[in-house]
């Protein structure tokens, strides 16, 4: 039974909102719900039957089910409600939710903090315009996962995948199990933009091959793909003339980048970073609209579900305080700002108080590779607040600092920091 | 016979180390450029008796799915990977299926018992 009113109501079940609903009720939120659309909780976690979850928070390599499993059953154990089956509607900037389900028909619901955590969502082929005819056999990754992994068929036998993510690269090796051939792994940029470990035990492993700085200028068929044209690209991404191939294949797969999924949160009112496509957020995963936080994917693209439950972790603290009366607006708030090298920095802006209580982990990623020793850089102006070495910066890679609690002073003198990556 | 050097990626992890690996044939002589020592491990994985986990799915009658994720309890040689996928093919469970729940014991005489990777519920 629905009650009208909850301290913390979680919108989707994957690994964000699964952790944000757990640690909701740990900090002492009562009446804890998640609102899921799909009819099982745990997201896409459920379709990601390969290991790799868990290495870093739960020091267990576990394929994605099985890791969502041990949050779903805590959750449970913890006494959070959940709505499945069901869709948000709209949410009001003072946090009136309105939902729609099979179940519990139109539901009117008040929160007392919300927790935004519905991931993202695929880039298509309109996305990416790529030019030829309209023909069946043109999938998402993420969708031709599901086929193999949940529902049980193959959407075909002869494959190209566009682009180097990590779920085209998972899906070229889980297609060769399965008896497909996989032709090729486009990549437009002139670096992998997945997990390394993923084109060694993925690509390497099979022999698939995998071409950098290539894309598809067309694709040929008319009921059914028939072939793609694979061409080199220059400096600028520009189709390089004479260096187009024919490629035959039955499927083309596009794991050309994922974004984040926020019409909800626009409805609510929420400011949305142009360069992530997520949120604002401040240290607590809160964002521009008070007692509204979000975690996960939905703020920025991971490449690991352990952040992504970390982030999750972390908003439900803050959504739970929030609901308690214990979390303030912060008054005194320093913004992050990406400087050289950086696209982008999670949290965006930082309570100068939250050095007090521990250290802030910034999440960002660079524009550039460096396949060399580089310094992570937190400046105040001229003045080095703090810096990490690392062995080299990818963009495939999200890169994190600690401002540590020392650094408490030389934050309540600032205004901003910038964060830039330089060689050492 | 002399020393090698061979350049690996290790997988243990996301890190994803570029390891220097140098080598007389599959005898390890030093490793180079790891984080940690998994990197080490896995070299010499590499060198003698290279493994893999393996994830893949498994019929199943009566469930809310027709398939149920599994995965290798641990790593298997590589090259028998191609034969597990052919044992798993003729795995049928009945729904309901724990997660954990031993889906092929031993599989291949590896010692590498094959897990659910999910509950799955009975379902039409």
């Amino acid at each position: 039974m629905l009650k009208q009113k909850y301290d913390v109501i979680v919108i989707g079940s994957g690994p964000a909102g699964l952790a944000a609903a757990i640690e909701a009720k740990k900090t002492g939120a009562e009446d804890v719900l998640i609102i899921e659309r799909a009819k099982e909780l745990g997201g896409i976690l459920q379709q990601c039957i390969h290991n790799g979850f868990g290495v870093e928070i739960l020091k267990q390599d576990l394929p994605g089910p099985a890791y969502a499993q041990r949050f779903i059953d805590e959750a449970e154990q913890l006494g959070v409600e959940v709505l499945l089956d069901a869709m948000v509607l709209d949410i009001s900037p003072a946090r009136h939710i309105y939902a729609i389900s099979k179940w519990s028909g139109f539901a009117e619901l008040d929160a007392r903090a919300i927790v935004l955590s519905m991931g993202c969502r695929e880039r298509t082929r309109a996305q990416i315009r790529i030019p030829g005819t309209r023909p069946a056999g043109v999938y998402t990754a993420g969708t031709a996962q599901r086929f193999v992994n949940i529902e049980g068929f193959m959407p075909g036998k002869r494959f190209v995948i566009l682009g180097s993510g990590d779920i085209g690269m998972i899906m070229a090796r889980r297609l060769t199990f399965e008896g497909a051939k996989v032709e090729r792994v486009l990549e437009i940029m002139p670096f992998l933009t997945g997990l390394i470990r993923n084109y060694v035990q993925c690509l390497l492993d099979f022999n698939i091959p995998l071409q950098l700085r290539h894309t598809v200028s067309r694709i040929i068929g008319n009921s059914r793909v028939e072939a793609v044209e694979a061409v080199q690209v220059d400096d600028k991404w520009q189709p390089i003339p004479g260096t187009e191939e024919i490629i035959p294949c039955d499927t083309l797969l596009l794991s050309v980048g994922l974004i984040p999924e926020n019409e909800l949160s626009r409805k609510a009112g929420v400011a949305l970073d142009p360069v992530t496509g997520g949120p604002y957020v401040d240290e607590g995963m809160q964002t521009s609209v008070p007692g509204i936080f979000a975690a996960g994917n939905v703020v920025h693209v991971y490449d690991l579900v352990d952040w992504v439950t970390e982030a999750g972790f972390r908003a439900g603290r803050s959504a739970a305080k929030f609901a308690l009366a214990e979390r303030k607006r912060a008054a005194r708030q320093v913004k992050l700002q990406p400087g050289d090298n950086i696209r982008y920095i999670v949290p965006h802006v930082m309570d100068k108080e939250s050095l007090a209580e521990a250290d802030q982990r910034l999440q960002m990623r660079v524009i550039q590779p460096i396949e060399d020793k580089v310094w992570v850089e937190v400046l105040d102006g001229d003045n080095l607040v703090t810096r990490k070495s690392q062995r080299y910066v990818r963009p495939g890679e999200m890169v994190t600092v600690d401002i540590p609690q020392k650094a408490y002073d030389a934050v309540q003198k600032a205004d901003t920091l910038t964060v830039r990556v330089v060689r050492r | 016979m002399a020393e090698e050097l061979t350049k690996l990626i290790c997988i243990t992890c996301p890190v994803g180390c570029t390891l220097e690996v140098t080598h007389e044939g599959k005898t390890l002589i030093k490793v180079e450029g790891n984080q940690c020592k998994k990197g080490v491990d896995y070299a010499e994985g590499e060198l003698t008796d290279p493994r893999r986990m393996v994830t893949s799915t498994v019929k199943v009658r009566g469930g809310v799915f027709p398939l149920v994720p599994v995965y290798t309890a641990a790593p298997i040689p590589k090259p028998l990977i191609f034969d597990l996928l052919a044992e798993l093919r003729k795995v049928e469970l009945q729904a309901p299926v724990k997660v954990g729940q031993v889906v092929l014991k031993n599989a291949l005489g590896t010692g590498v018992d094959i897990l659910a990777s999910r509950n799955l519920p009975a379902g039409d």
